[in-house]
């Protein structure tokens, strides 16, 4: 009997690191399958951004607080950790890179107990409003602290100076992916078991009826506090892995750039879920490097979906798999296929044909006089001719017309798939999940 | 004496442009309850449509057009984007002016580049009003002082002694009960949210010539303006004009006075080496701080008093 | 003699000008079932807030078992043993029924503010959790967020939440607000049963409910207490008939 409840407790912790080691596999795996360095450097930006959107969620989507200043714990624990990494190639102590992100998270911690300590006494605009005065501040401190903060070269740092680790000095880039690996696997299961904690439970208590929280026995504001201080130790360990990935950090780190970069991550992924801000660090670092390379409007694109995703989405892209949830309990999948399919191909369609004339457009009205040739994706078009335009033009017109035509029939099927003859049973939490969604 | 002079007129010229800025934010910020990230984008969009007006008519059509254009513009995106993301909550709207105010600045970039373009007043503007200590005064400042002091009139007058602006006060407090007595509350908002970005359209034309029309002038202005609304209150517009020519001149002064942390000491009788670990402390001079005191003060005025120096509201 | 569980001295409240609670002395003993019933606008809901730590007073001493508590944050006097239910209900709309209520239990079974534990392996707050559900009736909708619930439904959960905490003083404001008579007659069952050996205040305007269920009533008009006596000379004042009962409610009870 007690064997029997003994099995039963430890079920979650079996369920948890299953999980975590299949996600290990994975992620050690995929230098295998991407291995060029410009795809090893991409993953290695990937993980510390991920560990930087989680991190933004212990406060946003778990807590209920809006941070306009995130990148000042992100920005403090790099300048620290970088600080420590010149710091231990100059003194010689035997303390080898890969526990360097302790100190960044450790500054991170502390600065967000202090910063916390005034400004999580409200929530909602109030708190929204303080963080981006505390972030526009310590970004102009940023600057007049020379010492500190370096200036306009920034600080740089070798991290191959600190002792080696088994032998191992991360002078390449591929160990330095391990090395984020690590440290996002680490702290991704770190926050995940937080949200399973009675202070996580709380949060999230907190941001659901803060008022409420205070007659069973919770102060508001402590919660609050432990939130963000959790929040500044993780964002500290992603700004530490900056450091360690670039060997420099300049006032960026800190400044309304970063904290806008890892709300618009955050959102885009989606706040309600914990793997969404993963799915939004991962969406968003391959748009700004991949297609950054192909289209210099990269920045107008992300900008319209990003729209898009607040007005449509609100859940974000997670969302989109949360919708389906209940298709996979009707076991109703395979009636979506096709649908969907052709979904894609009329908005691809349709994308193509806006794309290509945006970037006419932008071609035509801004390249050098007498320049009419354009490289795009590989090809060569010659925007004087009338054939690009027309093509596009075409492609933007059918398209319009063809998705508008789908959306009913998808939504139909959609509607059929989730409410018509089952599979199996509903249970009552997709039900419901699906009614909030 | 005549950076004292010079700082007030050019503190006065650019704190009673923060005014016309927070002005509207103030009126939008009391009624809807939420801080639209983007209202600093129309003033972009004013001072960039003034622009290409500018160059096909003139200054003085672009003066009048581009106000309309951007306050038509601020209309529209409140009836289909703010109302609409409005039922998601006080988070979502924020978010949402956010991605707008995203979205607006590559909209500019897009169409009309990255880099500063050349929009400026009419050339006879140019012209010194007077000239004091070698210093001229250009006659497009006194325009600009001109035409916050005529809005300003206008906003008083409207808001306290017309029907409308009674209306108008009563939705920004009790919008349930001005519902309820037969006014249409949501054509208040509207017209209000129009009449607000309208101002900053104005804004923009007027200052652009002045601040430099580029994509990023959104960003720059914007957060200050925010610090103003803030610290001014919420509701009160009065708290805003205080607070806009508070900030126009602590920063105005900031520049042009180019004290330092040395001069500080020097007077206290204290003097401390370079390598001092602190010494970047004692390096600091007045100018270079200057960026940071709104932000000094917004927090400080956020943690002592949230509602703002004269605020009625707290969100 | 022990201390009274609550006692209310010279207490007042005004907002701004608006004097509502004008000097309301009273006392409730432990282990006592305590109606406060009177008009609209008589101040009970100020009196509660001020009570469970919601406003400060302007003057006047509460008192929880013999300490003063006035001035103190809500979350300070729900330690000292002292649980309240709201009038609208005042649920975590986006957790599970199950979520609410073991919120409800975290600090009264020690967890504080801890980071180092994952609820899955506390046995002892599930299960508790799970009997205060199968008390309030609510087992069937343990996963679902409380949002979706119906109003009685989310009712129950409130007073849920209310006596997860086991405290030694519960203060309920309108339990049966907007409930039908069948509602009503289970609401009050759960609410006899949880509270027994506890000492309940509660605001009520159901009179049917409230000479059922209490042993002693107090009259608040005005921001004064003009009447604190049991059911039965309660009914026979004067005094309260005129200012509040009339001759509709005594039928009623």
């Amino acid at each position: 009997m007690i064997a029997f409840q003994k099995l039963q407790s430890g079920r979650h912790w079996r369920r948890w690191f299953t999980g975590l080691a299949v996600v290990a596999v994975l992620v050690a795996l995929l230098p295998a399958l991407f291995g060029s360095s410009f795809a090893v450097a991409v993953m290695t930006q990937m993980g510390i951004a991920i560990i930087f959107a989680l991190s933004y969620n212990m406060l946003l989507g778990q807590g209920g607080m809006l941070s306009f200043g995130h990148a000042v714990y992100f920005g403090f624990g790099g300048y620290c950790a970088m600080h420590v990494m010149n710091y231990l190639g100059e003194s010689g102590l035997p303390i080898p890179l890969p526990l360097l992100p302790i100190f960044g998270g450790l500054s991170g911690l502390l600065l967000g107990l202090c910063l916390g300590s005034f400004s999580t006494r409200r929530a909602g605009t109030v708190f929204a409003m303080i963080s981006l005065g505390l972030g526009e501040l310590i970004f102009s401190a940023g600057n007049i602290f020379g010492r500190f903060f370096g200036g306009e070269e920034g600080i740089s740092g070798d991290r191959t100076e600190p002792a080696p680790f088994f032998g191992l000095d991360f002078a390449m880039d591929i160990q330095v992916y391990y090395l984020v690996a690590f440290w996002m696997l680490v702290s991704g299961f770190l926050i995940y078991l937080y949200t399973r904690t009675p202070v996580g439970r709380l949060s999230n208590a907190v941001r659901d009826n803060e008022e409420r929280l205070e007659f069973i026995g919770y102060s508001q504001r402590n919660i609050r506090l432990i939130t963000l201080a959790g929040s500044g130790l993780f964002a500290g360990i992603a700004g530490s892995l900056t450091a360690i990935t670039y060997e420099i950090l300049t006032v960026e780190a800190l400044s309304g750039h970063t904290s806008g970069n890892v709300l618009v991550m955050t959102f885009l992924g989606g706040v309600g879920v914990f793997y969404g801000p993963i799915i939004g660090a991962v969406v968003l670092n391959l748009l700004s490097t991949v297609l950054s390379t192909a289209t210099t409007l990269w920045l107008l694109y992300l900008g319209i979906m990003f729209l898009f995703v607040v007005l449509f989405l609100p859940g974000g892209l997670a969302s989109l798999i949360i919708m389906h949830r209940p298709v996979l309990a009707t076991g109703r999948l395979k009636s979506l296929v096709g649908p969907y399919l052709l979904a894609a191909l009329y908005g691809i369609i349709l994308l193509s044909g806006l794309i290509g004339l945006l970037e006419l457009l932008h071609f035509a009205k801004f390249s050098a006089v007498g320049n009419t040739t354009m490289e795009f994706m590989g090809w060569v078009i010659d925007v004087s001719t009338v054939t690009p335009w027309a093509v596009f033009g075409v492609l933007s017109i059918v398209g319009i017309f063809l998705v508008k035509r789908h959306i009913p029939v998808v939504a139909a099927v959609y509607h059929d798939a989730v409410t018509g003859p089952m599979a199996t049973p509903q249970s009552e939490e997709v039900k419901s999940e699906e009614a909030g969604a | 004496m005549e950076i004292t002079l010079f700082s007030l007129l050019n503190g006065l010229v650019y704190g009673l442009l923060l005014f016309m800025l927070s002005s509207g934010l103030t009126l939008i910020f009391s009624m809807m309850g939420v801080l639209n990230f983007a209202h600093a984008s129309f003033y972009m969009l004013g001072a960039y449509f003034a622009y290409s007006i500018s160059a096909k008519i003139g200054f003085w059509p672009g003066l009048v057009i581009a106000p309309l254009l951007v306050a038509v513009l601020g209309v529209l995106v409140e009836r289909y984007g703010l109302r609409y993301v409005h039922k998601a909550g006080h988070v979502a709207e924020l978010v949402f002016t956010f991605g707008l105010a995203f979205l607006l600045e590559e909209i500019v970039a897009f169409i009309w580049g990255k880099e500063n373009v050349g929009y400026a007043g009419p050339a006879v503007m140019d012209a010194p009003l007077f000239t004091l200590f070698n210093i001229n005064f250009p006659i497009y400042k006194a325009f600009m002082l001109l035409v916050s002091l005529a809005i300003f009139a206008f906003l008083l007058i409207m808001l306290t002694k017309s029907r409308v602006g009674l209306i108008i006060q009563a939705a920004i407090t009790h919008p349930h009960t001005t519902a309820t007595l037969g006014h249409n509350v949501p054509l208040v908002f509207m017209l209000v949210f129009g009449v607000g970005t309208g101002l900053a359209g104005l804004a923009g034309v007027i200052a652009g010539p002045v601040m430099g029309t580029y994509p990023g002038m959104a960003v720059d202005l914007g957060s200050i303006v925010f610090v103003v609304v803030v610290i001014g209150g919420l509701g009160s517009l009065v708290g805003a004009f205080l607070a806009s020519l508070l900030i126009g001149f602590i920063q105005t002064f900031a520049i042009a006075l180019d004290v330092g942390m040395q001069d500080l000491l020097d007077w206290m009788g204290l003097s401390f080496g370079w390598d001092h670990w602190l010494s970047d402390l004692w390096a600091i001079k007045l100018p270079q701080v200057g960026p940071l005191l709104p932000y000094l003060l917004l927090v400080l005025v956020l943690i002592f008093r949230p509602t703002g120096l004269l605020g009625k509201r707290e969100t | 003699m022990t201390a009274a569980a609550i006692k209310l001295v010279e207490l007042n409240k005004g907002f701004g000008q608006t004097p509502i609670i004008r000097g309301v002395n009273l006392e409730i003993a432990k282990g006592e079932r305590h109606a406060i019933i009177g008009p609209n606008g008589a101040g009970k809901s100020t009196l509660f807030h001020l009570i469970s730590g919601r406003y400060t007073p302007t003057s006047g001493e509460i008192l929880l078992n013999g300490e003063r508590i006035e001035g103190r944050a809500p979350y300070d006097i729900f330690r000292r043993g002292l649980s309240r239910s709201f009038q609208i209900t005042n649920i975590f709309s986006r957790m599970s029924v199950f979520e609410n209520v073991r919120c409800g239990l975290m600090w009264t079974m020690g967890y504080g503010y801890a980071f180092w534990k994952v609820v899955e392996a506390e046995k002892a707050l599930n299960d508790k959790a799970d009997e205060i559900l199968e008390r309030i009736g609510l087992t069937a909708r343990r996963d679902t967020p409380a949002g979706v619930l119906t109003y009685a439904e989310q009712r129950a959960l409130e007073i849920g939440i209310t006596i997860a905490g086991d405290a030694e003083v519960i203060i309920l404001d309108e339990p049966t607000a907007g409930m039908s008579t069948t509602e009503t007659s289970e609401m009050i069952e759960l609410i006899r049963t949880v509270t027994e050996g506890k000492t309940l205040v509660m605001v009520e305007h159901d009179m049917g409910v409230v000479f059922g269920l209490a042993d002693k009533i107090s009259v608040l008009v005005y921001g004064r207490v003009i009447a604190s006596d049991t059911p039965d000379r309660i009914r026979e004042n004067a005094d309260v008939q005129e200012a509040y009962l009339g001759t509709e409610y005594l039928a009623d009870a």
